[in-house]
């Protein structure tokens, strides 16, 4: 558990910064920290109890936590709501899906496929933040920049099925999707390379989410994480100060739209295909939920939620996808009019009174 | 018309029109597309700075309403107007479960309306099926050279005129008009003049809706009524708001009249979908440029 020693070496700091965020009454996630590190390292065991289509089903929950974590950070800590992360999502497992079909299954093929879909969508991101950012575009405006983007990705990978929509053996298929890329791998014992399925899947997508969760938590209660909830509650005040709001705006948004971009490449190398369907209007509204629904100031609650309720909607599919539709349009519904700083932190209160 | 020099001027003259209107008829069919499904959401941000995501399932709900009462036996116009009174009725009601708790607090507004979205999307597919049998578009279609129109459509973008100057003539020449405008302007102060802002607020909300109605109610005999239709309207509606701002009249007009124009242009030259690509990309631009919307422009002092 190196990982709780380094947060209580960090403890001083962090006491003072927690002060300064009760003082402007906001902030109940601090101390769920470390039981998610726990349990997100619990996970590790799970496949010595659950089956292979359970940790393959685990696995696929835990993906979306990424995209999730990115639009917590940039919702919940930098007040900006983006219906652009399956924008991202979408871009960046195609970028994978065409570098890993032209270049094979090799451990080095498929992570420069990784690197590749992650640099693509920060290159995107910068360009986008860029326009929205300094062109002075804000609140819901963003949400409807992000959304015409997200809108535009799909509609543009909707049609480019035929054989002159192609990126060297790579076929773009249209609204069918692009399939058959092989899943990531580490180099093995000679020459052969170890394909990363089943368990071994689950347990990188698990190491990365350890070192996001942890990487985002510091980055969040950072100066730089507190400056930007400064700008978030006031941001003439936080101009005033001679704070570049802009830039601060930019950067948080290229790192969730990062993120976004790996739960993109992740999902297409666990399921080997990725749609245009993947970026449409009812698939964007998803990773809102879950973080509206966990709390879009907690990370944590972030994270239950997308696991959990991706595993209420798997549940549900076997009766039809609108069934699990209708129940998340209710449980948003529900969270948004009942307990506006979602679940988690709501029964944090309830229970703990701080 | 023996000499053949005229017979082929004359058919120039006639290819040349036929080109003009057809450029005009394309036009005239988006302009009406955009301003009729923009005029509600328009009236709701405009006026309340509420985004409604759920304005596709109004426009969806007046599709409805007005196919089936049409089917019962009612004559269309009446159906039409049964279908925007439905959505308006509809929208009263969200006003008052949902919207009017979310005043102040303008994310949770669009969260909790596209939940509402979702919610009524789904929960049609599951009631009423994936589509109904919809109706035939009245009118016939006229010939113009080598071409044929839809009478029906082409009447669209004056019936789109048509409910502009209606809902002028409702804010500057009623009661209802005065109070909204000043609502608008100060609600603090229009409160404190004795005006029941939150009933201002409602009723706003359901004309909001209504219009809403009144494009799905309109286009009902044109299209095929599915489920999931709204999202076709949320689109053009959500970029001719954008791209003309807050203020309602000012802004959707000239917004319409532009996009419309990008749109049938550039559908013209390169197909259909890069008309659709373009008006996205437009909106980014418009809104770089002019932030506060087209509409903006007019209202310098």
């Amino acid at each position: 558990m190196t990982f709780l020693n380094k947060m209580k070496t960090t403890e001083l700091p962090k006491a003072a910064a927690t002060a300064v965020a009760q003082s402007t009454g906001a902030r109940p996630w601090k101390n769920v920290a470390d039981p998610m590190l726990l349990l997100i390292v619990a996970c590790f065991f799970t496949p010595l109890f659950l089956s292979q289509g359970g940790v393959s089903n685990l696995a696929y929950c835990l993906i979306w936590t990424f995209a999730a974590i990115g639009l917590a950070s940039m919702w919940g800590f930098g007040g900006i709501l983006s219906f652009g992360q399956t924008a991202f999502f979408g871009l960046a497992g195609y970028c994978y899906g065409v570098f890993t079909i032209n270049f094979g299954d090799s451990p080095l093929s498929t992570w420069a496929g990784v690197l590749s879909g992650l640099l693509l969508c920060m290159v995107l991101a910068a360009l986008l933040g860029y326009m929205i950012f300094y062109g002075g575009i804000k609140d819901v405006f963003i949400g409807i920049v992000t959304l015409s983007v997200t809108l535009v990705f799909e509609t543009f990978m909707a049609q480019t099925a035929g054989p002159k929509w192609a990126i060297g053996a790579a076929r773009l298929n249209g609204f069918n999707g692009m399939s058959a890329m092989p899943s990531l791998s580490l180099p093995g014992a000679g020459a052969e390379h170890i394909l990363l399925e089943g368990n071994y899947f689950l347990f990188t997508v698990l190491v990365l989410l350890v070192i996001v969760y942890v990487a985002t938590k510091k980055l969040l209660s950072s100066s730089f994480g507190l400056t930007l909830e400064a700008i978030r509650e006031n941001p003439h005040r936080a101009e005033m100060l001679g704070i570049d709001i802009r830039r601060y705006q930019l950067l948080i948004f290229i790192f969730g739209s990062t993120l976004a971009g790996l739960s993109g490449i992740l999902y297409t190398a666990w399921g080997s295909y990725i749609t245009p369907s993947s970026m449409g209007l009812t698939a964007s509204a998803m990773p809102i939920i879950w973080v509206a629904t966990g709390g879009r100031r907690s990370l944590a609650g972030a994270i239950i939620a997308t696991v959990a309720l991706l595993d209420l909607s798997q549940e549900l599919v076997v009766y039809g996808s609108q069934y699990a539709l209708v129940l998340m349009g209710f449980i948003l519904l529900v969270v948004v009019m009942l307990m506006p700083a979602g679940v988690l932190p709501t029964l944090k209160t309830m229970f703990f009174r701080q | 018309m023996d000499c053949p020099g005229a017979t082929f001027s004359k058919g120039l003259a006639m290819t040349l029109l036929t080109t003009v209107y057809s450029f005009l008829y394309q036009f005239g069919d988006s302009f009406a597309y955009l301003t009729l499904s923009a005029l509600g959401l328009a009236v709701i941000f405009g006026m309340m700075g509420v985004i409604n995501l759920a304005h596709g399932e109004f426009v969806m709900c007046g599709a409805y309403v007005t196919i089936l009462t049409a089917k019962a036996g009612v004559p269309l116009p009446l159906a039409m107007l049964t279908g925007a009174l439905a959505a308006a009725c509809v929208g009263a009601i969200l006003e008052y479960l949902v919207v009017r708790h979310l005043y102040n607090r303008l994310f949770d507004s669009i969260v909790a309306t596209w939940a509402v979205s979702l919610i009524t999307q789904q929960a049609m597919l599951i009631f009423a099926g994936p589509s109904i049998e919809g109706l035939s578009t009245p009118f016939n279609s006229f010939e113009l050279g080598d071409y044929s129109f839809s009478t029906y459509r082409a009447l669209l973008p004056f019936f789109a005129i048509a409910v502009l100057a209606g809902l002028y003539l409702l804010f500057f020449r009623t009661n209802y008009g005065v109070y909204a405008r000043a609502t608008i302007q100060n609600a603090q102060m229009a409160k404190c003049l004795g005006l029941r802002t939150p009933r201002i607020y409602s009723m706003t909300f359901a004309l909001g809706a209504g219009l809403a109605g009144l494009a799905g109610a309109l286009y009902a005999p044109t299209i095929t009524a599915v489920p999931t239709m709204g999202s076709s309207f949320i689109v053009p509606a959500f970029v001719t708001v954008v791209t003309g701002g807050a203020n309602v009249l000012l802004g959707v007009l000239p917004a319409a009249g532009f996009l419309g124009l990008i749109q049938s242009g550039m559908t013209a030259a390169f197909g259909q979908l890069a008309g659709q690509i373009g008006l996205l990309i437009t909106v980014i631009f418009v809104i770089r440029l002019l932030p506060m919307g087209m509409g903006h422009l007019f209202n310098r002092r």
